[in-house]
């Protein structure tokens, strides 16, 4: 039921990629003040839009499942959010390559937006331990959901209170990047946030799919009194 | 609405009382609050503290004492059964949050008033910053007192309660560390107290505290089903 149409949208994904990355390479202007690194922005950029709306987007489908009760939603924010989480380790990994080759550190505390997305990270990483820390399948699913919202809620307040830490004079070199872009520059930036956008979902997708998939096995299993083959996933939602 | 009013009054009362008579979590916070202020002081070894180190070394502190009374504050409800008494009762639920998060206030002013002091007497040469260093104290154990509600109720019902809380309430409360440290820094600089974005500051706990108070009003009902 979740692999309907996931045949073309991963041969979307593909082709988008393919056509970002070739844009990046080859059509996108090199930065005259940074030069070939600067094209790390087309892929550290997107990611972090995406994971950061990935996040909310897993608050969103919490919500769905404290209102109507359906487990399923809990197995989209699951998801959701654990996709995201894994953006996140790009994200970080890309900016980390990119501050050391622009500023000559792999961190850097005065960038707010940087320290932002860390702290966000963090609170995400601690979803899994949470999960795991919840026996009662049903008390799980309710308790991650309050958890999704309640982070969801507290990642536009952190990217409030980190941008306001940082003393007013301190210049914004990216933070505002997008509103000097020239318009060849943006034209392959919002191809690429496109594509990431697209791998994020496919990759949900995906994994929803294999979710469904293992836990109709496991149905069939136990329809036909098989034993289980090790033991399954102790924080993972099963999806019907 | 005056049953759930005498309702509240009656678990804050419950929960005071007790706190009274078992001296459970506050002399536990302030002597570990002391302890960690003695730490500090060979930890960075300095005698005196001012403006970002002094802020730094309060506020660690106290959100680390904090979660020690944090991590208690449930307790009682899980072993006694207070969680099924309050299910069966015919009040709402959010009353048991509003309870809670008012003790955790009062637990936090409790071990705010023996702290402070005692750091003031350790570490600052200019006391002039206090007095507003009180309001910021109060924003901020109310945002550290919605979210830690919310946080331990759900804590409590899981396999690794102690380990939880610290876990997800760290990253949680860092937005209220912000903002706080970067009021009070001002205010125990070396040379008397600054007012420099002090009221930015207390817009935005005032912000998390409505925020989070709100999320945790509006999502508390569904930890208490079962």
């Amino acid at each position: 039921m979740y692999g309907k149409g996931l045949r073309p949208l991963s041969i979307a994904t593909v082709a988008m990629l393919a056509v970002s990355l070739s844009l990046i390479f080859f059509y996108a202007p090199l930065d005259a003040d940074q030069g070939f690194i600067q094209k790390i922005f087309y892929l550290h950029v997107p990611l972090a839009i995406v994971a950061l709306i990935g996040f909310v987007v897993g608050g969103v489908f919490a919500i769905a499942h404290l209102r109507t009760n359906n487990r399923k939603w809990d197995a989209y924010s699951y998801v959701a959010i654990h996709m995201s989480v894994i953006f996140g380790v790009a994200v970080l990994i890309t900016g980390a390559i990119w501050a050391k080759a622009s500023w000559g550190h792999w961190w850097v505390w005065d960038e707010p937006t940087l320290v932002s997305f860390l702290i966000v990270f963090l609170m995400y990483a601690t979803y899994y331990p949470f999960r795991y820390a919840i026996e009662d399948p049903e008390r799980q699913a309710r308790y991650a959901s309050v958890f999704a919202i309640t982070a969801g809620a507290f990642v536009p307040l952190n990217f409030m209170a980190v941008r306001m830490a940082q003393s007013l004079v301190h210049p914004r070199t990216f933070a505002t990047a997008n509103g000097g872009l020239p318009g060849e520059m943006m034209f392959v930036f919002l191809c690429s946030l496109v594509t990431m956008a697209l791998l994020w979902v496919t990759l949900v997708k995906f994994e929803l799919t294999a979710k469904s998939a293992s836990g109709q096995v496991k149905r069939l299993r136990r329809a036909l009194d098989a034993p289980a083959p090790g033991a399954s996933s102790r924080i993972a939602p099963e999806v019907s | 609405m005056t049953s759930s009013r005498a309702a509240f009054a009656a678990i804050l009362a419950k929960d005071l009382r007790s706190e009274l008579r078992t001296l459970q979590s506050l002399p536990a916070m302030a002597l570990f609050a002391v302890t960690t202020f003695v730490i500090f002081r060979f930890g960075l070894d300095r005698t005196q503290l001012s403006g970002s180190l002094a802020a730094g070394v309060l506020w660690a502190t106290l959100l680390f004492a904090a979660v020690l009374g944090i991590n208690r504050l449930f307790v009682a409800e899980r072993e006694e059964g207070g969680f099924d008494a309050i299910r069966l009762a015919p009040i709402d639920r959010s009353t048991l949050f509003a309870a809670k998060a008012t003790a955790l206030v009062i637990y936090l002013l409790a071990l705010e008033l023996v702290a402070v002091p005692i750091f003031a007497l350790f570490f600052l040469q200019n006391l002039g910053g206090l007095l507003p260093l009180a309001l910021i104290l109060l924003l901020a154990d109310l945002g550290l007192a919605v979210t830690g509600t919310l946080i331990s109720s759900m804590a409590v019902n899981s396999r690794a309660r102690d380990l939880l809380v610290p876990l997800v309430l760290l990253p949680l409360v860092v937005p209220l560390m912000i903002a706080a440290t970067g009021a009070t820094e001002p205010l125990l600089a070396l040379g008397g107290p600054g007012y420099e974005r002090f009221g930015t500051w207390l817009m935005v706990l005032g912000l998390y505290d409505l925020i989070f108070g709100l999320v945790g009003y509006a999502v508390f009902d569904f930890l208490l089903e079962d």
